[in-house]
């Protein structure tokens, strides 16, 4: 049922060109151009071709999801609506994408944990839903500063997830994201996250594609399970609904589907090294010394390492860009010279230290930290102090550390 | 989608199973004056189900399946609950996702049809159980008829949480003595049907399963004016017969003593005006055809 013909090369009802994918990121001019994180979602999404949006506000997101709004009104969205709340929303998402839409959908925080039962569903039905995360605090007292906490719940879930650290990133990947979510050995939903208002708010230079062209539209019958639309026929799925039942044949259902879901992240590892060039970015990794980092810790790693060359000591990096599929094997051959791994972060848990602990041999070597939460920012200075003080030299003590 | 799209293979036919060959052989998809009559000379869209022996759900799931005006182009959203064990048994397309999102499911699913098929009817019909609608689901239950949803919202209203093991609900009667309401319920029944039309459903039922003629009408009517007009809803009273200490053969005179006109389950009906205007047209249709018809037998004769 497939569409045989190729809409390559036509045009939408905008007057965009529906241009292969590989051609319109790899080989397409580039404009440059000076927008906040949020304008570069909305760009973004106008040469996506998405189906549907679905929105609420919720801080540091709101402004992306409201220009999308304005993306509709031109009509480059098929359909667009604000929901109830997070949990409606990924709800409105899944039933858009059962019915074989391609969507997107934008959350953050406190959004995120309000809608969590709905992402290990999405996995389950195999919707390859994207959404960006915009991370900010979940903690209680209120806060809607940035802090990535909320990355560690998405792990589990099924879902791809990504970190990006510019607007470049997130332009890029939210693209290239429906390129691997929607292939048919994948079929995944993408958590795209990005670090809330370092990413969002702040304004850098994007390289954009051409605005007359974009992506090829979905095709929902390349999914590995059926579209709900009434266009296949509608099979009993089964002689005994398995939630009742218990005996080995359900959990033995229940469990390989379970299986096959983590297989298709697996999966979509091939994918993700085509489209990302490769799930980590390294720098100097024969350094005695190297920073592992994903997300707006990349950069403020990167200004670490210049503030240390300066003093003459040389340190590498790791930017972790995909954290599902993980790049264990990556990381591991990356490390391998490492005496020291330093691990920065914007949360309190130290969630990413955490899995390489469990990817490394001699995990002795990975130091935690620095670690900031709860909207502070982390200057480069506390990652030279500590990185100094693991190599037993002596550092400026630094305001409000006690040491 | 047509009837031909579900036909089998030749060379596949003798190893598809029975239910499936019955399906392509003698289902009722196409068929314009489809409804509950056509059960016993048609193969329904319901297999077996594992609902308990003379649950008046099943009875309600056979007259409503024989009832959609157009099965060949309806998804159904379901939730959890009972009817999660009849989903996977039925011969058109439908969801199950988490307990209480239906509406919010729906709502998704309806604007992708419209978005991926404009021009063409692609009718979107619910059906939770009162647990799913009223209490978990409420807010997106109402905030999809708030949006003016154009889908049928089907509440199977038997006062209690069966699939568990008979907890109170929202929709129990104040003063039921079940489990999680130890010395009673201490509040009324929730007036959804009420509620429901100030929320803006232009078409709203209340009644039970106990006459099949009155189910294929209100859910023809609902669905047609889902379609074309806005939300729809129907709350049906399919008792518990297991949770209310009935036996298999008792739930037909259950549904019968509960819609006395001074029992709670009394007809209720609410058409806004629109829906009667577009009811009125749909009448005065099938009265022009049926006499066209009447006019052209007698002409061949």
């Amino acid at each position: 049922m497939a569409d045989t013909h190729s809409v390559i090369g036509t045009k939408n009802k905008k007057g965009q060109t529906f241009t292969d994918t590989w051609k319109l990121m790899n080989e397409a001019p580039r404009t440059p151009s000076f927008y906040t994180g949020s304008e570069v979602i909305k760009e973004a999404l106008r040469r996506a071709s998405c189906d549907v949006m679905i929105a609420y506000p919720i801080t540091p997101q709101s402004e992306a999801a409201a220009l999308i709004g304005e993306l509709f009104a031109e009509g480059y969205i098929g359909d667009y609506f604000r929901g109830e709340s997070e949990f409606a929303v990924m709800s409105q998402c899944a039933g858009a994408a059962f019915g074989g839409a391609r969507v997107f959908t934008t959350t953050a925080g406190p959004g995120t944990m309000r809608a969590m039962e709905n992402f290990p569903m999405w996995s389950g039905a195999r919707l390859p839903i994207q959404m960006i995360v915009t991370c900010r605090g979940i903690n209680s007292p209120l806060s809607i500063q940035p802090d990535t906490l909320e990355i560690a719940y998405l792990l589990n879930t099924g879902m791809l997830v990504w970190h990006a650290e510019t607007a470049q990133d997130f332009f890029d990947w939210i693209l290239k994201g429906y390129m691997v979510s929607e292939e048919p050995d994948v079929h995944l939903p993408l958590a795209l996250c990005c670090d809330g208002f370092f990413v969002t708010h702040t304004k850098d230079v994007v390289n954009l594609t051409p605005a007359d062209m974009c992506l090829p539209p979905y095709d929902p019958y390349r999914s590995p399970v059926p579209c709900m639309d009434m266009e296949c026929p509608p099979v009993r799925m089964m002689r005994d609904p398995f939630i009742m039942k218990s005996n080995y044949i359900s959990y033995a259902t229940h469990a390989s589907w379970q299986q096959e879901v983590w297989a298709a992240v697996e999966r979509s590892r091939k994918h993700t090294i085509k489209w990302l060039n490769g799930l980590i970015e390294t720098e100097n990794t024969d350094a005695e010394v190297i920073i592992v980092a994903s997300g707006t810790a990349v950069s403020q790693g990167r200004e670490a390492i210049r503030l240390l060359d300066d003093e003459g000591i040389r340190c590498g990096l790791v930017k972790v860009k995909a954290l599902r599929p993980w790049p264990g094997e990556e990381i591991r051959e990356a490390t391998k010279n490492a005496k020291h791994i330093i691990v920065p972060e914007f949360n309190v848990i130290g969630w990413l230290a955490k899995e390489i602990k469990a990817t490394i041999p001699n995990s002795e070597r990975v130091h935690a930290g620095p670690r900031v939460c709860g909207g502070m920012t982390m200057p480069p200075e506390i990652i030279v102090s500590e990185i100094k003080t693991l190599l037993g030299m002596r550092t400026m003590s630094l305001a409000g550390r006690g040491s | 989608m047509s009837k031909e799209r579900i036909k089998i293979s030749e060379d596949l036919y003798d190893i598809m199973p029975s239910d499936y060959q019955d399906l392509v052989k003698s289902a009722t998809y196409g068929k314009e004056d489809r409804g509950w009559k056509d059960i016993g000379n048609s193969k329904e869209l319901i297999e077996q189900h594992s609902l308990c022996a003379g649950c008046p759900e099943s009875m309600a799931f056979r007259y409503i399946l024989a009832s959609l005006p157009n099965p060949e182009d309806t998804v159904m959203v379901g939730s959890t609950g009972c009817t999660s064990l009849v989903f996977p048994m039925v011969a058109v397309h439908n969801i199950h996702s988490l307990f209480g999102n239906q509406n919010a499911i729906a709502s998704g699913l309806k604007r992708a049809l419209s978005v991926r098929f404009p021009g063409r009817t692609k009718d979107v019909v619910v059906l939770a159980g009162d647990g799913a609608t009223v209490d978990i689901g409420l807010d997106m239950t109402l905030q999809a008829w708030f949006r003016q949803e154009k889908f049928t919202t089907i509440c199977f209203d038997n006062e209690l949480y069966a699939n568990t093991g008979g907890q109170e609900s929202g929709l129990m009667q104040k003063g039921f003595v079940a489990k999680m309401a130890p010395v009673g319920k201490l509040f009324d029944k929730v007036r959804l049907p009420e509620i429901a039309r100030e929320s803006g459903c232009h078409y709203v039922v209340q009644c039970t399963v106990s006459k099949p003629s009155l189910i294929e009408k209100v859910v023809r009517n609902a669905v047609m004016i889902a379609r074309e007009i806005g939300p729809t809803y129907l709350q049906l009273y399919t008792p518990c017969i297991l949770e209310i200490g009935k036996n298999s053969m008792e739930g037909l005179q259950e549904m019968r003593d509960s819609e006395k006109p001074t029992e709670r389950f009394a007809y209720k009906e609410y058409i806004s005006e629109p829906a009667k205007q577009l009811l009125a047209e749909v009448t005065a249709k099938d009265k022009e055809k049926k006499a066209a018809a009447k006019q052209l037998a007698s002409q061949e004769a």
